[in-house]
């Protein structure tokens, strides 16, 4: 599990970890920790899951991958985990939840898929539906137009203090 | 203009960095160039904005609580509505899309009640109802993402 240290860690290095020769000792000296051991409690974050991937995190839309839809659907609850696992199973797909119906929201399947344009990311998609045998279902296409915020998830301060 | 060493970095490190004293030379050993190459072409991205960072990726929910949440707002006052949201340290992830419900954001939290509470504050100070959509499940694997950089 996670300890005061390996929070006051991810604390520190979820901003990004610094281009210089010894991004580790850095990231130590921020945390009162000998690279050695922030190397190593990194390595096992990782082999715990705790930390989902370590690297390099993209501006998918500065590289050309201008088109992002959010697809929703309303399927049956005891299909998800099947459906959601074949999803997840695509690399154009770039995030599968489940997520709670809303009184005026039936749906209960997300996915994000990202792709260089609208055409792409529709091809994408149809793709993705005869696969999975989605094409029963009622769901709805959310593109993304303007983005007034994207970072990562940034669990500071309150979030790790006695969580 | 991306190189063919800015194309490897972006394409081949998303997933595994190297968690050693001097990574950055690791890369340079595994890609046959020198440190500095590597330092300077990250340098490049993150100056660029092709990159947003180097680290870790943690799944939802396993540290604090997070959920996305959905607003419709009347399109001229998006903008001003979308700021007020923005500036919540607990909000990381804020779009606008094409939908009645056409507010999407992401808030994270160290906890359930901290999550109700900015929520509730930013339904006073918007003035528009808050649909929020807490993670049930995670059927992702996340590998990072293939980048086909050609052609552009």
């Amino acid at each position: 599990m996670i300890d005061a240290r390996d929070r006051q860690l991810l604390e520190h290095i979820q901003l990004g970890l610094p281009v210089c020769p010894r991004p580790y000792a850095e990231i130590g000296r921020l945390c009162d920790m000998p690279e050695a051991e922030v190397i190593e409690r990194l390595t096992r974050l990782k082999q715990q899951g705790l930390i989902k991937r370590l690297g390099v995190i993209v501006k998918h839309r500065q590289l050309g991958y201008r088109a992002n839809a959010m697809i929703v659907w309303n399927v049956p609850d005891n299909l998800i985990k099947q459906l959601g696992g074949h999803i997840s199973r695509f690399s154009f797909v770039t995030l599968c939840y489940q997520r709670p119906r809303q009184p005026e929201w039936p749906y209960n399947l997300y996915c994000m898929i990202h792709g260089k344009d609208r055409a792409t990311v529709l091809k994408q998609l149809e793709q993705l539906v005869n696969a999975c045998g989605l094409s029963g279902f009622d769901k709805e296409i959310l593109f993304s137009t303007r983005c007034f915020k994207q970072r990562g998830a940034l669990y500071q301060n309150t979030a790790l203090a006695d969580g | 203009m991306l190189s063919h060493l800015h194309k490897q970095l972006l394409n081949d490190y998303q997933h595994d960095f190297p968690l050693s004293a001097r990574p950055y030379q690791d890369i340079a050993d595994a890609l046959g160039v020198t440190e500095t190459d590597v330092l300077s072409a990250f340098t490049e991205l993150c100056d660029n904005n092709f990159i947003s960072r180097i680290g870790p990726v943690i799944p939802p929910n396993h540290i604090g609580v997070s959920a996305l949440v959905a607003m419709a707002v009347p399109e001229q006052q998006l903008q001003q509505v979308a700021d007020k949201i923005s500036a919540y340290p607990e909000v990381n992830h804020n779009y606008e899309r094409e939908h009645q419900l056409n507010l999407w954001f992401v808030v994270i939290a160290s906890d359930a009640e901290h999550l109700r509470a900015v929520i509730d504050s930013i339904e006073q100070e918007t003035s528009y109802p808050a649909m929020l959509l807490p993670m049930l499940d995670d059927f992702f694997i996340d590998l990072g993402f293939k980048l086909d950089l050609n052609n552009d």
